[in-house]
């Protein structure tokens, strides 16, 4: 094991430089660390002017994607050791404007979040002295692995479209779009159909399944977006078919 | 400086913030309400939360009997009234939550699944296999995207309360993006921030859990209430101090010394069973769990690390099908931080610190002694958890108070005028405070300071307490909070400057720590999470009563008592496993 590895970072810091620049830090190397914990080193010990966002360093937050070596990362759940010999390198989720060092916009992504309507949208609210709308577990699995979404934004950094078309509604929207659908207690399966079968929906991707690959959770958003697909184009097939088959 | 008004203010956008900004909606669309918050809402730390939330539903089960498992696994220290409230309340609002789609772990037929609990004698704990934290505030935060009332201020840190004509009228923001300053003015303000498990060095707690509700209002001379009573949670992971959820010992896990043996039936806490028995050995209160870990630890039967002494959680027995569905948290946390599976091999743990029974001082209706301020979840004391809280209650606790805070800050709003001239003039002496503290050279570095209250708190504060070990934590509090006010910063950029927010977080965590201490000297008594070896044993005669630490303008702070309200459940002895 090495005594130290190199860390090349990514900074920029919009006051002081017109451009982007790498900086290099050299830390102890130790087999329990994550990348967070060198970059955490670097802070606390050698320079207080790196920033980057973290918090609860198990995995769940989402706070703390960035780009180790080119792949869209938690920096939490990735061990050193698996990086060496180094250098390694560190910089801000790719696709996201970078407001400062490893910190990107999510703007863009909160916007897109809201308007696939991630919520239990029905005709009516049932008054709580009814009890629970019945699920059983099939159901609950039906739509459980859509729900396990951090909004990491890995997979926005992974997919080549989100970086082309801006518009593109993105693997975690659309992920978590289905999640509600598939849910047996909600009724805004139609509302949402719309909003994502419009070009910027569900249309724009090529289904190139990065997005599935680098997410830490297992969402399979690719597999989200590829049964939205199916569904609307045998929706378009009805609505031509048998017009009126969809009111 | 620029200024905006709202009628309501919540501080915070985790569990207790998210359901108090939605209740204020809902108790009147017509208010504007905005979610002021350090990080974006759901990288708030209620997602870390695993194991589940407790709510009286099923048939066998009655609110008394969670009403007086949790007063008696609070050490009596809890207020009966505000306690026959939530329990009242609580399966209320875990349905709203599971109407807005929370995804429960389902029973066969389709009903909502509940598993035993520490301390609890009767399964009432809603769970969403054992990440039920982190389900409960996406729900939370995905719900409160539908309604347009509901503003959101995403990290921006709040440095300070403005109070004039003894009202909260706002707060002073930093936009932690652009470095701007602003005046948020409102009619109410709910402090929702959680807990301030950072002044700890080996804690659960994220990284964001400074303490800062608790020092804004300890500032403008609210109380803190039950600050010694500081919640080890019995296993958590050497090194990282990642929590194993209490879920894996309520599915049947067992605690191990290092000759293999349960070790929980020499500290009465009953005799071992092969299956799990509710109240008894594993399933007993965490306090009482995290004391047994020391007294082994004293006999020289736990294991010893790089990490410090361990004792061994083993859930082989469980088999990969429970393992799978109900833990599978447990064992991806095991494989990625621990490298080892559970499924056959030993989890090393530890007394970690988890949670903060005490907090800012409010009533039952989330009202602190402050007109317009208010306060909910672990950032508060209501209190429903008093000396030791039991696991499950308080996500529960974020919803019913929450919820509860929302609405009496809605009520509140409506009933007072804007804002006054002088509470913008405070604020413009925030923003020339916070500008002076950039350009400050010469002084110690911050993590330095942070990392030394760090030591100082676990050498002095942990799980047993003395007179002189707290004396002799105070005393580096008090330097610390010295050397803090000239420590300098590297950063002097406006632009997302973390380094400014790390120190004033430290302020709050040097208010958090001070209380603590004081706290923990007056109360010359043992119980529940506070262990005093120089007073052991409980004295009712005495301290059967909420300690109130208040801000003194120098030195430390003044610590009043003030009588715990019992309504039905007089004082007793905590048995558990006979």
């Amino acid at each position: 094991m090495p005594e130290a590895v190199a860390i090349d970072i990514r900074r920029y810091r919009p006051e002081e430089e017109a451009e982007p620049h790498w900086q290099r830090y050299d830390v102890p190397f130790r087999r329990e660390w994550m990348v967070l914990d060198a970059l955490n080193y670097i802070k606390d010990e050698v320079d207080g002017t790196l920033a980057y966002r973290w918090s609860c360093r198990m995995g769940v937050c989402g706070s703390c994607g960035m780009m180790v070596n080119g792949q869209p990362t938690l920096t939490c759940a990735t061990y050193l050791e698996s990086l060496l010999p180094g250098p390694i390198r560190v910089e801000p989720l790719r696709g996201l404007p970078v407001i400062r060092d490893l910190v990107g916009e999510l703007s863009d992504f909160l916007a897109k979040l809201k308007r696939v309507k991630p919520w239990i949208e029905r005709e009516e609210e049932r008054p709580t002295a009814a009890g629970e709308y019945l699920q059983t577990p099939a159901e609950v699995a039906a739509y459980k692995q859509y729900a396990m979404c951090i909004n990491c934004l890995l997979c926005y950094a992974a997919c080549p479209i989100y970086e082309l078309e801006p518009e593109f509604l993105g693997p975690a929207a659309i992920a978590l779009a289905q999640r509600y659908n598939l849910d047996s207690r909600d009724e805004g399966h139609e509302e949402r159909m719309d909003v994502l079968s419009t070009h910027d929906g569900i249309w724009a991707c090529t289904f190139v399944g990065e997005c599935s690959t680098v997410c830490p959770k297992n969402v399979d958003p690719a597999g989200a977006i590829q049964r939205y697909k199916l569904e609307a184009a045998l929706d378009w097939a009805k609505s031509v078919v048998l017009p009126w088959g969809r009111q | 400086m620029h200024s905006r008004e709202h009628d309501v203010l919540v501080i915070g956008g985790g569990g207790a913030g998210l359901r108090a900004a939605i209740a204020v909606v809902e108790a009147n669309p017509a208010l504007s309400v905005a979610v002021v918050s350090k990080v974006y809402p759901m990288r708030s730390h209620t997602v870390s939360a695993e194991g589940g939330a407790a709510a009286v539903i099923k048939s066998d089960d009655d609110l008394d009997a969670h009403a007086y498992d949790t007063i008696s696994g609070a050490d009596w220290l809890c207020d009966q009234d505000a306690v026959e409230a939530f329990v009242e309340e609580a399966p209320h609002e875990m349905l709203r939550l599971e109407h807005w789609g929370c995804p429960w772990s389902r029973t066969p037929d389709g009903h909502v699944g509940v598993r035993a609990f520490g301390g609890m004698k009767i399964k009432r704990t809603w769970f969403a296999a054992d990440k039920t934290g982190f389900h409960l505030l996406h729900t939370l935060f995905q719900t409160s995207l539908k309604y347009d009332q509901i503003v959101r201020y995403d990290e921006w840190f709040v440095t300070r309360l403005l109070v004039d004509g003894g009202r909260c009228q706002g707060v002073v923001a930093l936009e932690i993006a652009t470095g701007e300053v602003h005046a948020l003015l409102a009619k109410a303000v709910v402090l929702a921030t959680g807990g301030g498990g950072r002044v700890f060095p080996f804690t659960t707690n994220a990284s964001i859990k400074t303490g800062d509700g608790m020092g804004l209002a300890y500032r403008v001379d609210v109380p803190l209430k039950d600050m010694e009573f500081v919640q080890y949670h019995p296993t958590g992971l050497p090194f990282t101090g990642i929590l194993i959820t209490e879920a894996a010992r309520a599915e049947g896990g067992w605690l191990l010394n290092k000759d293999g043996y349960r070790y929980l039936q020499d500290y009465d806490l009953g005799k071992p069973e092969p299956e799990p028995v509710l109240r008894s050995m594993e399933l007993g209160p965490r306090d009482r769990l995290s004391q047994a870990f020391v007294k082994e630890v004293e006999k020289g039967q736990t294991i010893e690390t790089p990490h410090g002494h361990v004792v061994h959680l083993d859930i082989r027995h469980l088999g990969a099908r429970v393992i799978d569905t109900k833990l599978p948290f447990v064992r991806e946390l095991c494989r990625k931080y621990e490298h080892l599976d559970p499924l056959t091999e030993l989890i090393p743990v530890r007394p970690v610190v988890h949670y903060m029974m005490g907090g800012v001082d409010t009533d039952t209706l989330g009202a602190t002694t402050l007109p317009g301020l208010y306060a909910a979840g672990e950032t508060a004391c209501v209190s429903i958890n008093g000396a030791n809280r039991l696991g499950s209650n308080s996500l529960t606790e974020l919803l019913v108070f929450g919820a509860r805070a929302g609405k009496a800050a809605a009520a509140y709003a409506a009933s007072v005028r804007s804002s006054t001239p002088a509470a913008r003039t405070l604020a413009f002496d925030e923003e020339r405070r916070l500008r002076g503290m950039l350009g400050r050279r010469g002084g110690e570095r911050l993590s330095a300071l942070r990392t030394e209250m760090q030591r100082a708190m676990e050498a002095g504060v942990g799980i047993y307490r003395d007179a002189g070990g707290l004396e002799s934590a105070a005393a580096s509090i008090r330097d610390l909070q010295d050397r803090a006010r000239r420590a300098s910063l590297d950063d002097q950029s406006l632009t997302f400057n973390t380094e400014i927010v790390a120190l004033l977080e430290l302020d709050n965590l040097l208010d958090v720590a001070e209380t603590i201490i004081y706290s923990a000297l007056a109360r010359r008594e043992s119980r529940g999470a506070h262990q005093r070896t120089d007073h052991p044993g409980r004295d009712d005669e005495h301290f059967l009563a909420h300690s109130l630490a208040y801000r003194a303008p120098d030195g430390p702070p003044r610590v009043q008592l003030r009588p715990v309200t019992i309504t039905r459940w007089p004082p007793g002895e905590r048995v558990y496993g006979r």
